[in-house]
This record gives structure tokens, sequence and C-alpha cells, in this order.
């Protein structure tokens, strides 16, 4: 009950003034998409864009990324009520208002030098105003990307928070029987376009991620039957061995910075944590307990890691200093504990949860208070932050039944709230998913 | 409540019971009659019992053999690296072959079950395959011939989701690499 009132006072008290300019309270949890009009863009009859249906396709991207976010709904162009080319420079409000859209985008494409020129304008039809507008100018093939980057803005302008549609999604892509799984990296857009294999399939490869600043991932190889952690360059696609380590290097992850790897050490049945500098292969070692030291991860402000240990006698939570020191448990609510990650915004802790059989997807605070579980289900792990924190990536699997048939894996998104979780379509099995920042 | 909750399970004992009786009482039949795609079904549900000792596996289904009588695989419980008796009793065969068999090197790979997360079972295969290795260097066998390597969760022999399954991948197996 206290919960629910929770959710419900912001939404109380923002109703009611809310008709000054749109705005969304993302903190709100599950409340009603905010309704809006996006037009597709006008433009003086080019044949390349006619051609490349460049103005359906850059309405149809716009309009998902903002509908998947949960916060938004796109109203069926066919109930707009007007549609010419005036409405680009002043709108006839009421007729927006009537078919119940609280915003309208309108946009104008134009071709001039082989680059392509995008205008758009978001009115707030209560208001009866401008409530942003951009020009934007890129190489035709690039309205993709265009398209993300007007979502980000509209969806910045219209919540106060960072967009998050601009990025992309590095994954194990699985295939064949499970007990002969072949697993390759893909990247894909966050929307699942521009999908990619990154790797042939032909070394066992898991737990890929996201350097926070460069075009690189850092993942786990079993090149030559010997698993150790590899850095792949995405541009030039060039895969080096990270550092000359005596035994199986694994679970790793970039410090904010991206100068540095911190990742497990696995030295004769004990795994403990060691970073390295990736500028003068300095390796410092971070943990030296007889337990299971593993899945590190850094605080946005490189202060802090939190990492998952047995040391107590169950897999739990800690979080320690970055050269190691005042290494304390946080995680405290009964059940085993694994996969912290730290949100961007620096201020919760991501997580999985084993408890009575289920898996949980959950957040609490980095002390270890304010345990909030987002999901629960037969198996999942692995969450991974939108670059903004306000969304989280993780894979499930199912089950199998006695023969071993049954089984897949896919990657999930659901929003901090626990609303709004959805399947993210990808062209085989997925696992271990890493979002990127906002690409640069 | 409390005491329609201990009814309850009261009932769930005997119905458990009976269907005990009924799985026991259909296996000599199915021998009997020798018939073909039915016996392997309600075989399996009915030994699965008595594969499973304290978690640890203790059939043979997946065993496979170095040399003969020198099983190549041995079982843990869950989240456990400890050498059961049974697994001590498969060590000191692998031992006494390797002693006989100087040449012989070997990898020792650790696996875990599907029921926890990746990079911790990564971790745990690495100490299944290291207490295997530890024990076989107490039986005199030098650590030069024997490397490790962790699969974790990535390799199960049984695919299904279920105990026996999991049982039957919580293990060490010991491979020849000459």
């Amino acid at each position: 009950m206290k919960k629910l009132l929770a959710y419900l006072l912001p939404f109380i008290l923002f109703t009611n003034i809310s008709y000054a300019i749109i705005e969304i309270d993302i903190t709100e949890g599950n409340r009603e998409p905010l309704p809006l009009a996006i037009s597709e863009f006008f433009h003086d009859n080019n044949p390349e864009i006619i051609d490349k249906k460049i103005t359906e396709n850059i309405r149809t991207v716009i309009s998902d990324d903002l509908e998947r976010s949960g916060l938004f709904s796109s109203i069926d162009d066919k109930a707009f009520i007007q549609n010419n080319r005036a409405m680009h420079l002043k709108p006839r409000f009421a007729d927006w208002r009537l078919i119940k859209a609280q915003g309208l985008l309108t946009g104008e494409l134009t071709i001039e030098d082989d680059r392509l020129r995008v205008e758009f304008r978001l009115w707030d039809t209560f208001a009866e105003k401008e409530i942003e507008g951009l020009v934007l100018i890129t190489t035709i093939d690039n309205w993709r990307r265009i398209s993300h980057m007007i979502a980000d803005k509209i969806y910045e302008r219209l919540t106060g928070e960072e967009g998050y549609f601009d990025t992309r999604i590095v994954y194990v892509a699985e295939e064949g029987p499970k007990n002969k799984r072949i697993k390759k990296l893909a990247i894909m857009d966050q929307d699942g376009a521009n999908h990619k294999f990154l790797t042939s399939g032909k070394e066992l490869v898991l737990t890929p991620r996201f350097n926070p600043v460069r075009q690189e991932i850092t993942y786990l190889s079993y090149f030559k039957n010997l698993p150790r952690v590899y850095l792949l360059n995405i541009q030039t696609g060039i895969q080096e061995v990270v550092g000359d380590f005596p035994g199986m290097t694994f679970a790793p992850r970039f410090s904010p910075d991206g100068g540095k790897i911190i990742m497990s050490l696995a030295r004769e049945g004990n795994s403990d944590l060691y970073v390295m500098d990736l500028t003068n292969r300095v390796v410092e070692r971070l943990t030296d307990s007889p337990a299971i030291d593993t899945s590190p991860s850094y605080s946005p402000d490189g202060k802090k890691i939190t990492f998952n240990s047995d040391r107590g006698g169950s897999q739990q939570i800690y979080v320690m200093d970055s050269n190691g020191r005042n290494q304390k448990r946080i995680s405290k609510q009964g059940g085993n504990y694994a996969t912290p990650v730290w949100s961007p915004r620096g201020d919760l802790i991501a997580f999985t949860k084993f408890y009575q059989g289920q898996y949980f997807i959950g957040v609490m605070r980095t002390d270890g208070s304010g345990e909030r579980l987002l999901t629960e289900n037969w198996y999942q792990e692995a969450p991974s932050w939108s670059s903004n924190g306000r969304v989280l990536i993780f894979y499930r699997e199912t089950k199998a039944n006695d023969a071993g048939d049954g089984h897949s894996s896919s990657i999930w998104s659901i929003d901090l709230t626990g609303f709004n979780e959805r399947k993210i379509i990808t062209p085989v099995d997925a696992s271990d998913p890493s979002w990127s920042k906002l690409i640069q | 409540m409390v005491s329609t909750f201990q009814n309850y399970t009261r009932y769930l004992v005997i119905i458990l019971f009976a269907l005990f009786l009924a799985a026991c009482e259909t296996v000599p039949k199915d021998t009997a009659t020798s018939s073909t795609s039915s016996t392997s079904s309600t075989s399996s549900t009915s030994t699965a019992a008595v594969e499973i000792l304290d978690g640890v596996y203790v059939g043979s289904d997946t065993v496979e053999m170095l040399a003969v009588d020198v099983p190549d695989r041995i079982f843990f419980a869950y989240d456990s690296y400890s050498i059961t008796k049974a697994a001590q009793n498969t060590l000191e065969k692998q031992a006494k072959w390797l002693k006989a068999n100087g040449s012989v090197t070997i990898a020792i790979e650790g696996h875990a079950d599907e029921r926890g997360t990746r990079e911790y079972n990564l971790a745990l295969g690495d100490r299944r395959a290291n207490a295997a290795k530890d024990y076989l260097m107490t039986q005199g066998i030098s650590s030069s011939r024997v490397t490790t390597i962790s699969f974790g969760k990535e390799r199960p022999v049984n695919s299904g989701s279920n105990k026996k399954a999991w049982a039957q991948n919580r293990r060490s197996v010991t491979v020849r690499t000459n």
C-alpha cells in the first residue's frame, strides 16, 4: 500500500500543474503513456528521399524508440486532421488537441550537396508553442542515427533526463544444442537494427562489455583453450589478449575513464580481483581472500568498486575502495546475490538475486538499503544499465525438458520502476548483453 | 492454520509415497515385457532417487573410462568443491593409472550446473578442477603433468533442466592431452 502511494502521489501532484508545459516524471512507474503525434517530415518530392522511403523510416524509428520507453504513445497518423506543410511553421493546435495529442513533432527534409538536412520541431499543443527545435546535417544513409538522436532530444525535453536511443548493445549470440553451444560476439543498435557478428563462433566467447569512451569491447575468449580476457577494437576488428596472466582471467569490465580493466584471475582454484592499466600495462592486485571474488564493477566516479564474493559462506555483494581497502558486505536481505553493476547515476547497484529457487533482477542503494526486486523468473541474470540509468537489460533462459529441448536464451529490458518489461528481438538466441553509452 | 498445513503435508507425503510405490511397481513389469519406448522413461524416474546421494551424482550414465576400471570423472554437490569418498576412489584409480603410464599428461576440466551466474560458475569450475588436481598431487602425481581448465556452465553433459541433469553436470573430467 505504501509502495502504491509512493507511485501515485507524484502523479496526483503533477496532474494539477502539468498543463503549462508537457513534462513527464519518469520515476512514476506505471503511468499512462503520453500521446504524441509524430508527423512524417515534409520535403520537395525529392526522388532519393522517396526511393529510400526516408521520411517514413524516420517517423517509424522515432516513434518506435519513444514507444518502447513505455513513456509515450504515438498516435496513428490516420487520425491526423491537419497534414500539410504549414503545420511545421504554425500547427492548428486545436486540431491536435482534438485527437488528444499533447505533443506534436513536425519536420522538413532537404538534400543539399548529397547531404541530408533534417529540421524538426516539437510543439506543446496545450501551451501552443514550440518547445524544441534543431537542424541536423548528415550523409543520406545516416538517417537512422539522426532519427535516434531526434528521439533522444524529445525524450530529454519531455523527461528532463538524457535519452538513450543513440546507443548500441553488444551481446553473445547463441546457436546449437545446449551441450555444444556455439557462441559469437554480436553488436546491434539498441533497437535491433544494424546487426553484425563480430566473431566467427570458432572459439567460445563470453561476457562482452563496452568501453565507456572508446569503440572497444573487453570479453572472455577460449582461444587455444586458454580462457583469457581480450580486447576487441570494433572499428579495426583487431583483437588482443589483455596481459600475461598465469591462469584464467575472466569477468572483465572497464573503469569509467576507459583506461583500465578490472577482472578476476583464477590461480590454483582461487579467484581474486586484479586491475590492469591499459596504457602502462601495470597490474595491481585488489583482493586476497581464499574465497571467490568476481563480477567487479566501478562506481561512475571511479572511487569505489562493487563485486561478488562467497567469503561469508554464500554469494553476496561487497563494496570496497578502488585500491582494495575497506571491503564491506552490503547485501543483507537473504538469498544469494551476484553480478552487481553500479548505476551510471551513482546512486544504485543493480544485481541478480537467487532466492527460493527463483532468479530476480533488482536494485539497491550503494549501502545495501532500499532493495527493490524488479522481475522474477526461472533463470535470469547479468543486468546492464542504459546510459541514463533509467533502464536495465539482462538475459533470461527458459527451462529445458528432460530430453534437453525447449531451452532458449534472450535479452530483455525493464524500466527501473519495474514496469515496461520487453523482449529485445535478436536473429538468434542471446545472452550477456552490455549497453553502450551514447555514441559520440 | 498450522494444523491444516501439517495435514496437507501429511497427505502430500502419503501421495508421494504412493507414487513411489507405483513407480517401483512398473519397473519389473517393463523389464519383463522388455518394451521399447516406455521402458526408458519409467526407469529413469524410478532410478533417479538412488542416483543422487546428498546432492552428488553416484550413477554411471555419463561416465567414460580412461582405461579399464579408471573412470574419467567425479561429481560434486551444489556450489561445492569437496571431494567425496566416491570421488577419492575414482581419483585414486586415476593416480594409479597415471603412475603406471608415466608419459601420460592430462587436463582436468571443471564444470558447473546451470543454476548459477555465469561468472561465478567459471570460478567454481576452476575450484573443482583444482580440487581434483590437488587430490591427484596428494597421490604422488606431479603437478607438471596436470593442467586445469574451467568451462563454468558452458558445456553441460546433460542438457535437461532437472536435478539429475544438474548433478551430472557438476563434475570434473580428466582428459588425456597426449
